[in-house]
Protein backbone atom coordinates (compact mmCIF):
# COMPACT_ATOMS: atom_id res chain seq x y z
CA UNK A 1 0.00 0.00 0.00
CA UNK A 2 2.42 2.38 0.92
CA UNK A 3 3.81 2.30 -3.33
CA UNK A 4 0.28 3.17 -3.70
CA UNK A 5 0.56 7.16 -1.67
CA UNK A 6 0.89 9.22 -5.34
CA UNK A 7 -2.44 7.72 -6.14
CA UNK A 8 -4.27 8.66 -3.41
CA UNK A 9 -2.55 12.17 -3.47
CA UNK A 10 -4.11 12.38 -7.13
CA UNK A 11 -7.69 11.85 -6.17
CA UNK A 12 -7.24 14.00 -2.90
CA UNK A 13 -6.27 16.69 -5.45
CA UNK A 14 -8.80 16.70 -7.94
CA UNK A 15 -11.46 16.31 -5.77
CA UNK A 16 -10.29 19.29 -4.26
CA UNK A 17 -10.22 20.64 -7.67
CA UNK A 18 -13.53 19.53 -8.55
CA UNK A 19 -14.69 21.31 -5.05
CA UNK A 20 -12.64 24.12 -4.88
CA UNK A 21 -13.15 25.08 -8.35
CA UNK A 22 -17.14 25.32 -8.85
CA UNK A 23 -17.07 27.41 -5.16
CA UNK A 24 -13.92 29.34 -4.50
CA UNK A 25 -14.67 32.99 -5.40
CA UNK A 26 -13.22 34.39 -8.77
CA UNK A 27 -13.10 37.46 -10.68
CA UNK A 28 -15.91 38.21 -13.48
CA UNK A 29 -14.42 39.45 -16.23
CA UNK A 30 -15.80 40.64 -20.01
CA UNK A 31 -17.77 37.74 -21.59
CA UNK A 32 -16.33 34.91 -19.59
CA UNK A 33 -18.33 35.50 -16.63
CA UNK A 34 -18.57 31.96 -14.30
CA UNK A 35 -17.13 30.37 -17.61
CA UNK A 36 -13.45 31.21 -16.35
CA UNK A 37 -13.69 28.12 -14.04
CA UNK A 38 -12.87 26.31 -17.30
CA UNK A 39 -9.27 27.40 -16.50
CA UNK A 40 -9.02 24.57 -13.49
CA UNK A 41 -10.02 21.80 -15.69
CA UNK A 42 -9.24 22.99 -18.98
CA UNK A 43 -5.33 24.31 -18.28
CA UNK A 44 -4.59 20.74 -16.86
CA UNK A 45 -5.15 18.57 -19.64
CA UNK A 46 -2.63 20.60 -21.63
CA UNK A 47 -0.50 19.78 -18.52
CA UNK A 48 -0.87 16.13 -18.54
CA UNK A 49 -0.34 15.97 -22.45
CA UNK A 50 2.86 17.66 -22.71
CA UNK A 51 3.99 15.56 -19.68
CA UNK A 52 2.77 12.65 -21.71
CA UNK A 53 4.51 13.60 -24.87
CA UNK A 54 8.17 14.53 -23.13
CA UNK A 55 7.97 10.88 -21.62
CA UNK A 56 7.09 9.57 -25.23
CA UNK A 57 9.65 11.22 -26.83
CA UNK A 58 12.18 10.75 -23.91
CA UNK A 59 12.09 6.61 -24.77
CA UNK A 60 11.83 7.31 -28.19
CA UNK A 61 15.17 8.30 -28.21
CA UNK A 62 16.25 5.87 -25.86
CA UNK A 63 14.77 3.16 -27.88
CA UNK A 64 17.07 4.47 -31.08
CA UNK A 65 20.10 4.13 -28.32
CA UNK A 66 19.88 0.79 -27.44
CA UNK A 67 16.94 -0.87 -29.62
CA UNK A 68 15.38 -2.02 -26.50
CA UNK A 69 11.86 -2.81 -27.12
CA UNK A 70 10.35 -2.39 -23.99
CA UNK A 71 11.59 1.48 -24.22
CA UNK A 72 9.01 1.38 -27.72
CA UNK A 73 6.18 0.23 -25.25
CA UNK A 74 6.87 3.40 -23.12
CA UNK A 75 6.98 5.84 -26.07
CA UNK A 76 3.38 4.36 -27.62
CA UNK A 77 1.66 4.00 -24.43
CA UNK A 78 2.72 7.73 -23.42
CA UNK A 79 1.52 8.92 -26.95
CA UNK A 80 -1.49 7.44 -26.48
CA UNK A 81 -2.48 8.91 -23.18
CA UNK A 82 -1.07 11.94 -24.64
CA UNK A 83 -3.12 12.25 -27.53
CA UNK A 84 -6.29 10.83 -25.46
CA UNK A 85 -5.47 14.12 -22.86
CA UNK A 86 -4.91 16.51 -25.90
CA UNK A 87 -8.33 15.60 -27.16
CA UNK A 88 -9.84 16.36 -24.05
CA UNK A 89 -8.28 19.95 -23.96
CA UNK A 90 -9.14 20.21 -27.45
CA UNK A 91 -13.03 19.48 -26.55
CA UNK A 92 -12.84 21.46 -23.43
CA UNK A 93 -11.56 24.76 -25.49
CA UNK A 94 -13.93 24.60 -28.42
CA UNK A 95 -16.94 24.14 -25.89
CA UNK A 96 -15.51 27.21 -24.20
CA UNK A 97 -14.53 29.31 -26.83
CA UNK A 98 -18.39 28.80 -28.20
CA UNK A 99 -20.34 30.57 -25.78
CA UNK A 100 -16.98 33.34 -24.86
CA UNK A 101 -15.36 34.17 -28.47
CA UNK A 102 -18.63 33.29 -30.29
CA UNK A 103 -17.42 30.48 -32.43
CA UNK A 104 -16.50 27.07 -31.70
CA UNK A 105 -13.79 26.65 -34.16
CA UNK A 106 -12.46 30.39 -34.41
CA UNK A 107 -8.88 32.09 -36.43
CA UNK A 108 -7.36 31.95 -33.11
CA UNK A 109 -3.80 31.12 -33.94
CA UNK A 110 -3.12 28.61 -30.69
CA UNK A 111 -6.32 26.45 -31.44
CA UNK A 112 -5.51 26.15 -34.92
CA UNK A 113 -2.24 25.26 -34.42
CA UNK A 114 -3.32 22.89 -31.53
CA UNK A 115 -5.31 20.98 -34.13
CA UNK A 116 -2.24 20.48 -36.09
CA UNK A 117 -0.20 18.88 -33.79
CA UNK A 118 -2.64 16.65 -31.97
CA UNK A 119 -3.30 15.39 -35.68
CA UNK A 120 0.88 15.05 -36.08
CA UNK A 121 0.49 12.37 -33.10
CA UNK A 122 -2.87 10.94 -33.94
CA UNK A 123 -0.29 10.40 -37.23
CA UNK A 124 1.88 8.49 -35.10
CA UNK A 125 -0.71 6.42 -34.12
CA UNK A 126 -1.96 5.62 -37.13
CA UNK A 127 1.45 5.00 -38.76
CA UNK A 128 2.26 2.22 -35.71
CA UNK A 129 -0.87 0.14 -37.09
CA UNK A 130 -0.04 0.22 -40.26
CA UNK A 131 4.12 -1.74 -39.87
CA UNK A 132 3.26 -5.24 -38.38
CA UNK A 133 7.31 -5.89 -37.75
CA UNK A 134 7.28 -5.31 -34.55
CA UNK A 135 11.17 -4.01 -34.87
CA UNK A 136 10.80 -2.03 -38.00
CA UNK A 137 7.89 -0.18 -36.27
CA UNK A 138 9.37 0.60 -33.47
CA UNK A 139 12.45 2.28 -35.40
CA UNK A 140 10.03 4.18 -37.72
CA UNK A 141 7.64 5.44 -35.37
CA UNK A 142 10.70 6.83 -32.60
CA UNK A 143 11.86 8.70 -35.77
CA UNK A 144 8.75 9.79 -36.32
CA UNK A 145 7.92 10.45 -32.27
CA UNK A 146 11.18 13.12 -32.11
CA UNK A 147 9.66 14.65 -35.91
CA UNK A 148 6.19 14.79 -34.07
CA UNK A 149 7.44 16.40 -30.86
CA UNK A 150 9.65 18.89 -32.60
CA UNK A 151 6.79 20.64 -34.11
CA UNK A 152 4.79 20.17 -30.90
CA UNK A 153 6.34 22.88 -28.97
CA UNK A 154 7.09 25.53 -32.01
CA UNK A 155 3.31 24.89 -33.12
CA UNK A 156 2.16 25.51 -30.00
CA UNK A 157 4.58 27.40 -27.57
CA UNK A 158 6.29 30.19 -30.07
CA UNK A 159 3.70 30.46 -32.97
CA UNK A 160 0.88 31.22 -30.86
CA UNK A 161 3.14 34.10 -28.86
CA UNK A 162 4.25 36.04 -32.78
CA UNK A 163 0.77 36.63 -33.35
CA UNK A 164 -2.81 37.86 -31.65
CA UNK A 165 -4.27 35.25 -30.02
CA UNK A 166 -7.92 35.19 -28.44
CA UNK A 167 -5.72 33.38 -25.61
CA UNK A 168 -5.43 35.67 -22.46
CA UNK A 169 -1.55 36.75 -21.70
CA UNK A 170 -0.57 35.48 -25.32
CA UNK A 171 2.16 38.25 -26.21
CA UNK A 172 3.65 37.74 -22.32
CA UNK A 173 3.83 35.11 -20.45
CA UNK A 174 0.23 33.56 -19.66
CA UNK A 175 -1.25 32.33 -16.16
CA UNK A 176 2.36 32.52 -14.48
CA UNK A 177 2.79 36.49 -14.38
CA UNK A 178 1.62 37.55 -11.19
CA UNK A 179 -0.66 40.13 -12.29
CA UNK A 180 -2.43 37.65 -15.10
CA UNK A 181 -4.26 35.33 -13.12
CA UNK A 182 -6.00 36.13 -9.70
CA UNK A 183 -4.57 34.44 -6.62
CA UNK A 184 -7.53 32.79 -5.89
CA UNK A 185 -7.68 31.13 -8.91
CA UNK A 186 -3.82 30.02 -8.71
CA UNK A 187 -4.99 28.17 -5.05
CA UNK A 188 -7.12 25.88 -7.41
CA UNK A 189 -4.81 26.24 -10.73
CA UNK A 190 -1.75 24.48 -9.38
CA UNK A 191 -3.39 21.52 -7.70
CA UNK A 192 -4.98 20.96 -10.30
CA UNK A 193 -1.80 21.13 -12.62
CA UNK A 194 -0.02 17.86 -9.93
CA UNK A 195 -3.38 16.31 -9.25
CA UNK A 196 -4.21 15.43 -12.82
CA UNK A 197 -0.50 14.86 -13.64
CA UNK A 198 0.00 12.23 -11.09
CA UNK A 199 -3.50 11.16 -12.64
CA UNK A 200 -2.25 10.64 -16.03
CA UNK A 201 0.75 9.03 -14.84
CA UNK A 202 -1.20 6.27 -12.98
CA UNK A 203 -3.79 5.82 -16.03
CA UNK A 204 0.16 5.49 -17.99
CA UNK A 205 1.39 3.08 -15.63
CA UNK A 206 -1.55 0.95 -16.11
CA UNK A 207 -1.46 0.42 -20.08
CA UNK A 208 2.02 -0.37 -19.66
CA UNK A 209 1.85 -3.17 -17.45
CA UNK A 210 -1.05 -4.26 -19.85
CA UNK A 211 1.09 -4.13 -22.72
CA UNK A 212 3.99 -5.36 -20.68
CA UNK A 213 1.30 -8.65 -20.77
CA UNK A 214 0.08 -8.73 -24.08
CA UNK A 215 3.42 -8.88 -25.40
CA UNK A 216 5.18 -11.01 -22.15
CA UNK A 217 6.96 -13.96 -25.21
CA UNK A 218 9.53 -11.37 -26.28
CA UNK A 219 10.25 -9.98 -22.99
CA UNK A 220 10.82 -13.54 -21.79
CA UNK B 1 -18.51 -8.49 -6.12
CA UNK B 2 -21.02 -6.22 -6.99
CA UNK B 3 -22.75 -5.38 -3.56
CA UNK B 4 -19.77 -5.05 -2.35
CA UNK B 5 -18.96 -2.16 -4.69
CA UNK B 6 -21.94 -0.92 -4.25
CA UNK B 7 -22.26 -0.60 -0.56
CA UNK B 8 -18.55 1.31 -0.62
CA UNK B 9 -20.16 3.81 -3.42
CA UNK B 10 -23.32 4.47 -0.82
CA UNK B 11 -20.69 4.57 2.20
CA UNK B 12 -18.88 7.18 0.37
CA UNK B 13 -21.42 8.79 -0.81
CA UNK B 14 -23.65 9.17 2.60
CA UNK B 15 -19.87 10.51 4.16
CA UNK B 16 -19.43 12.63 1.47
CA UNK B 17 -22.94 14.36 1.87
CA UNK B 18 -22.61 14.17 5.65
CA UNK B 19 -18.93 16.04 5.46
CA UNK B 20 -20.39 18.57 3.15
CA UNK B 21 -22.86 19.37 5.23
CA UNK B 22 -21.16 19.94 8.53
CA UNK B 23 -19.24 22.69 6.76
CA UNK B 24 -22.73 24.39 6.53
CA UNK B 25 -24.53 26.41 9.91
CA UNK B 26 -26.58 23.67 11.01
CA UNK B 27 -30.52 24.18 10.32
CA UNK B 28 -32.74 22.08 11.99
CA UNK B 29 -35.93 23.24 10.74
CA UNK B 30 -35.58 21.91 6.90
CA UNK B 31 -32.52 19.64 7.16
CA UNK B 32 -28.97 20.88 6.82
CA UNK B 33 -28.17 18.73 3.77
CA UNK B 34 -31.38 20.17 1.75
CA UNK B 35 -30.67 23.68 2.98
CA UNK B 36 -27.02 23.31 2.27
CA UNK B 37 -27.79 21.53 -2.00
CA UNK B 38 -30.51 24.48 -2.21
CA UNK B 39 -28.15 27.37 -1.29
CA UNK B 40 -25.98 29.50 -3.74
CA UNK B 41 -28.24 29.08 -7.49
CA UNK B 42 -28.01 24.67 -6.30
CA UNK B 43 -24.03 24.63 -7.76
CA UNK B 44 -23.46 22.16 -5.03
CA UNK B 45 -25.72 19.90 -6.69
CA UNK B 46 -23.53 20.15 -9.71
CA UNK B 47 -20.26 19.76 -7.59
CA UNK B 48 -22.02 16.69 -5.94
CA UNK B 49 -22.42 15.39 -9.63
CA UNK B 50 -19.28 15.71 -10.66
CA UNK B 51 -17.70 14.16 -7.27
CA UNK B 52 -19.58 11.31 -7.78
CA UNK B 53 -18.67 10.93 -11.48
CA UNK B 54 -14.79 11.33 -10.35
CA UNK B 55 -15.13 8.39 -7.78
CA UNK B 56 -16.93 6.21 -10.57
CA UNK B 57 -13.80 6.81 -12.32
CA UNK B 58 -11.22 6.35 -9.47
CA UNK B 59 -13.21 2.91 -8.47
CA UNK B 60 -13.25 1.77 -12.08
CA UNK B 61 -9.00 2.87 -11.75
CA UNK B 62 -8.67 0.71 -8.87
CA UNK B 63 -10.11 -2.00 -10.03
CA UNK B 64 -7.95 -2.56 -13.53
CA UNK B 65 -5.04 -1.71 -11.09
CA UNK B 66 -6.23 -4.78 -8.86
CA UNK B 67 -6.90 -6.87 -12.29
CA UNK B 68 -3.85 -6.48 -13.85
CA UNK B 69 -1.98 -6.98 -10.49
CA UNK B 70 -3.56 -10.44 -9.99
CA UNK B 71 -2.51 -10.76 -14.01
CA UNK B 72 1.09 -10.01 -12.83
CA UNK B 73 1.02 -12.17 -10.42
CA UNK B 74 -0.12 -15.04 -12.17
CA UNK B 75 2.13 -14.96 -15.27
CA UNK B 76 4.78 -15.13 -12.58
CA UNK B 77 4.02 -17.96 -10.55
CA UNK B 78 3.84 -19.41 -14.42
CA UNK B 79 7.34 -19.00 -15.42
Amino acid sequence: MARHWWKALAILLVLYVIIAGFTVKIPIIGTNGQSSRGLFFHVPMWICMYTMFAVSVTNSLLYLTKYDLKRDVYASSAAGIGTFFGILGFATGTLWATYTWGGTLTDDPKQMCTAIAILIYMAYLVLRLSIHDIDKRARISAVFNIFAFALLIPLTYIIPRMVDSLHPGSASTPGFASKDTDGGMKMVLYPAFIGWTLLSVWIYSLVVRYKKLELKNIFK
Amino acid sequence: MINKAFSFCLTWALLLISVLANAQQQDTESGAVNQFFRSNGKIYVIVGVLVIIFLGIVLFLINLDRKISKLEKREKNNL
